[in-house]
């Protein structure tokens, strides 16, 4: 018996694929919990239509003893829930597929002696077991096996999933279960399966978390206590998580009636003394522009998460773009100071999530954060978060008789005082004012210093920005830049290309842009910008503020993420066309 | 009492609304009100947006959030939900209230919370220099209405009721004292309380006059019941004249009171502390 190829990887992808409502989520959510307590390195990555049955979505879990997190093209082991879904991944499946499901969602599309097929008809065995609800938990169990995990934390996942069903459901469940696990022996057998990655030394502790989350989480380290949002897809999860958590942490959660609403109580709440945020995609983003305006005139603190998704108007709601930079960056009326942060891994939006929050209250302005739906969907386990260095910088002062809101400064920062905190008044005003708040038409005067005021704190902001990583050497020949969602793919990328020349700058702090900015991209003969977007937004920015033009662009404006293998064939043509 | 002597009056100040507008008679009044309900100008948060009522705060001696247009609720409710000791009233005039501001009218109705909101009512844009406002009556001339106004007025009153609010009021600014105890009632009321004042605008607004208001207010009987629903709704859609006074309460729990978040501490959200080692045994 010859060895099946996917027997030798290290890496191995797997992909679900069905309409939604069919259960894919829940092999997802099994898999990828049970792979990781085995001590696998597991990253889940969706994609799904804009509609809650029907459709054909698909989720990627990769497997891995090396941390991998970025999407691939490439499925090792496929499994078909429905009829569509070879048709929809088709270009995507190869010889070395092991594709495994019932024969009539294969055998119309795939020739069973030229492809690598295993006929399951799980549905009529969970029929035989007592519906046919139980086939997600038998497909389970064959994954779960062929990966030689043991069945405890199987049956362990399933008794505690199921703690508020009856004991028939837990008993059929793991039935199921070990049903799968008894498939997979066979198909070992006859395919010459025997996966081999290691799972990797529990050294540290590993949580398991996706983009949504860990932004949550962030904004919860944070000390965020107050979220008003309209939902938007794909920026609804970090709403669900704040409210899930909002009774442990006293959050003040609620559902707004629009967007503009949303921004207008945050800004309330942050006037009063609130740690506020907003969370929306960009069409809600859109709405907000007064009150981004807003936040800047009356320099009060707002952390803004905007998840993208591609545009314009409605555009494809549940699929991903790197489009509304530009939109963060300009939306607004007037002038004004504002940070656009944009986490590239998921431990960084932590961190960077947490700090937003002291960001925005130090300098008192809008602070954005850029998602997209990639990154918030995004699933992987990360090292546990270090804490040491984390503190929720409060800038809010009691208030003596007098206080002037907006008192002139060296550095354009007033002392914040709040209503109903000391014997002050605090006047917020949209209209210009003067230094107690009061509405001013003095132009020569007042007007300019006010500008000029607002304007200081940018000075101040371009002292904190977050410098952009560097991964590989140094002395590199070739640059590729990269912001946000893109950093998982462009690293390893370049990890599989191997040439020691290249290096990777990814920015997680948009705007402003770093100080080092031009000097990095100076050192390189040749620049490449990776953007998930149509015309390079990031890379007129940089053109912008370093006047450097980045003529090598590798774009993808499709509504998917960059695969590995895309980008690793893209950036070798890039350097061999130069060379 | 002698203006002088107010603690919420400013002085000597220079203030942007036409001699003869019934805004004074309502800053006035509403800084009388505010001492005889023992309110201290540190406690309370006037939320305007834009428009020549909006500008009221800034002719009173409080804090204040000046912000948009028709976006006074959402940061009102908001300022009361981060620190519920304060007072707050949200006031603004018939367009930025009921027009650019029109959906969270309707939703701080359901959402209920323990603000006052007073809306100047004169049935014109003042600020724009006299368009159509929401409330305009139909066939009221301007220069964009050149025909005259084709669109039926919106109605606050009816709309607050239909929703349930937990209280709704109309006064006229032409009648300081009738004012003053709607201010009171409406300030005291625990729950989101909507007070319509009917102001002639001297400048712009040559239909709605004080001559055309003084012939079309009259007040609410007293045998009227705030509690009924249905007579409340039938009174509040009379269009020919104008009945005044407390149109509807109803006592039901307020925003704070439905959330959790005030229902095991009365603290200010900024003086709580995030306690990261529960983060910690959370999450990590």
């Amino acid at each position: 018996m010859s060895k099946h190829t996917i027997s030798d990887k290290s890496d191995i992808s797997i992909v679900l694929c069905g309409a939604a409502g069919q259960g894919i989520q829940t092999v997802e959510q099994f898999l990828t919990h049970i792979l990781h307590e085995a001590g696998y390195y597991v990253a889940a990555l969706k994609e799904y239509m804009s509609r809650v049955r029907g459709g054909t979505n698909s989720t990627e879990i990769r497997i891995s003893s090396d941390k991998v997190k970025a999407y691939v093209d490439r499925i090792d082991i496929f499994i078909p829930f429905n009829k569509t879904a070879i048709s929809r991944q088709r270009k995507r499946i190869t010889k070395d597929t092991l594709i495994i499901g019932e024969p009539e969602n294969i055998l119309h599309e795939l020739d069973a002696k030229e492809y690598n097929i295993v006929e399951i008809s799980w549905t009529k065995i969970a029929e035989e077991i007592g519906h046919r609800i139980y086939s997600n938990t038998i497909a389970a169990g064959v994954i779960t096996k062929l990966f030689n995990i043991d069945d405890e934390l199987g049956k362990k996942y399933l008794r505690d999933r199921f703690a508020n069903k009856s004991d028939e459901i837990v008993k059929k469940n793991i039935e199921a279960f070990l049903k799968g696990n008894e498939i997979a022996n066979e198909i070992a057998k006859s395919k010459g399966i025997e996966i081999k990655i290691k799972p990797k030394k529990k050294t540290e502790k590993e949580i398991m978390v996706n983009g949504a989350d860990i932004v949550g989480m962030g904004a919860i380290a944070g000390g965020c206590n107050f979220i008003c949002s309209y939902p938007m897809s794909p920026s609804t999860g970090v709403l669900n998580f704040l409210a899930k958590h909002s009774a442990d942490f006293d959050i003040l959660v609620e559902q707004a009636e629009d967007e503009i609403a949303a921004i207008n109580a945050g800004l309330g709440a942050a006037y009063a003394g609130a740690r506020a945020m907003v969370t929306t995609s960009g069409g809600g983003f859109a709405l907000m522009s007064e009150g981004i305006s807003l936040s800047g005139m009356i320099e009060t603190p707002i952390v803004i998460h905007i998840a993208q998704r591609p545009g314009p108007a409605t555009g494809l709601p549940t699929r991903t773009e790197q489009g509304d930079l530009e939109l963060a960056l300009y939306s607004g009326h007037g002038d004004f100071p504002r940070i656009i942060l944009a986490p590239g891994k998921l431990k960084d939006a932590f961190y960077i999530t947490q700090e937003a929050f002291n960001l925005a209250e130090k300098f008192q302005v809008p602070v954005i954060i850029l998602t997209d739906q990639f990154f918030v969907d995004l699933y992987y386990n990360i090292p546990s978060l270090d804490l040491s260095n984390v503190s929720i910088d409060k800038h809010i002062i009691k208030t003596e008789e007098g206080y002037q809101r907006y008192k002139l400064t060296k550095n354009g920062i007033s002392p914040r005082g709040i209503p109903g905190f000391g014997d002050g008044l605090v006047r917020a005003d949209s209209d210009e004012h003067d230094e107690d708040g009061f509405i001013t038409e003095d132009l020569d005067n007042t007007r300019v210093k006010m500008v000029e005021k607002r304007l200081k704190k940018l000075e101040e902001v371009k002292k904190n920005v977050i410098p952009p990583d560097l991964i590989g050497g140094k002395d590199y020949e070739t640059l590729v830049i990269g912001w946000g969602s893109t950093c998982n793919a462009i690293t390893e990328a370049l990890t599989s290309l191997g040439d020691k020349s290249i290096s990777f700058l990814h920015f997680k702090q948009v705007y402003p842009l770093h100080e080092k900015t031009k000097e990095y991209l100076e050192k390189a003969k040749n620049l490449i910008i990776v953007e998930n977007n149509v015309t390079s937004q990031f890379g007129k920015l940089i053109k912008l503020y370093t006047d450097l033009e980045i003529e090598n662009k590798i774009l993808k404006f499709t509504g998917m993420p960059f695969s590995v293998e895309e980008l690793t064939e893209k950036i070798k043509k890039a350097v061999e066309d130069k060379k | 009492m002698s203006k002088k002597t107010n603690r919420f009056d400013m002085g000597d100040i220079d203030i942007s609304w036409c001699p003869g507008c019934g805004d004074y008679q309502i800053l006035t009044t509403l800084q009388e009100t505010l001492v005889e309900l023992d309110i201290q100008p540190k406690d309370l948060v006037m939320v305007s947006g834009i428009g020549q009522a909006a500008k009221i705060p800034q002719y009173l001696k409080c804090n204040y959030f000046n912000g948009l247009h028709g976006r006074s609720l959402p940061p009102a409710w908001a300022i009361k939900a981060a620190n519920p000791n304060l007072v707050v009233i949200a006031e603004s005039g018939d367009g930025c209230s009921y027009g650019e501001g029109g959906n969270h009218f309707i939703h701080t109705v359901r959402r209920n919370p323990d603000i006052t909101n007073i809306v100047h009512n004169n049935m014109i844009y003042g600020l724009t220099k006299g368009q159509a406002s929401p409330t305009s009556r139909i066939g009221m001339k301007t220069g964009v209405q050149v025909e005259g106004v084709i669109l039926d007025p919106f109605n606050p009153l009816t709309i607050a009721i239909g929703l349930d609010a937990s209280f709704v009021a109309r006064t006229y600014a032409g009648d300081t004292k009738h004012m003053k105890e709607m201010m009171k009632q409406a300030i005291q009321h625990k729950g989101y309380a909507l007070l319509d004042i009917l102001q002639p605008c001297v400048s712009f607004n040559k239909l709605n006059t004080y001559q055309w208001f003084k012939e079309r207010v009259y007040y609410l009987e007293e045998s009227h019941d705030p509690t009924d629903r249905f007579e409340a709704l039938r009174r509040a859609s009379e269009v020919e004249k104008f009945p005044l006074g407390i149109f509807y309460v109803k006592d039901k729990p307020t925003f704070l009171e439905k959330h959790d978040l005030y229902q095991k501490s009365s603290e200010p959200l900024y003086i709580r502390e995030r306690d990261l080692k529960k983060f910690a045994k959370k999450f990590l």
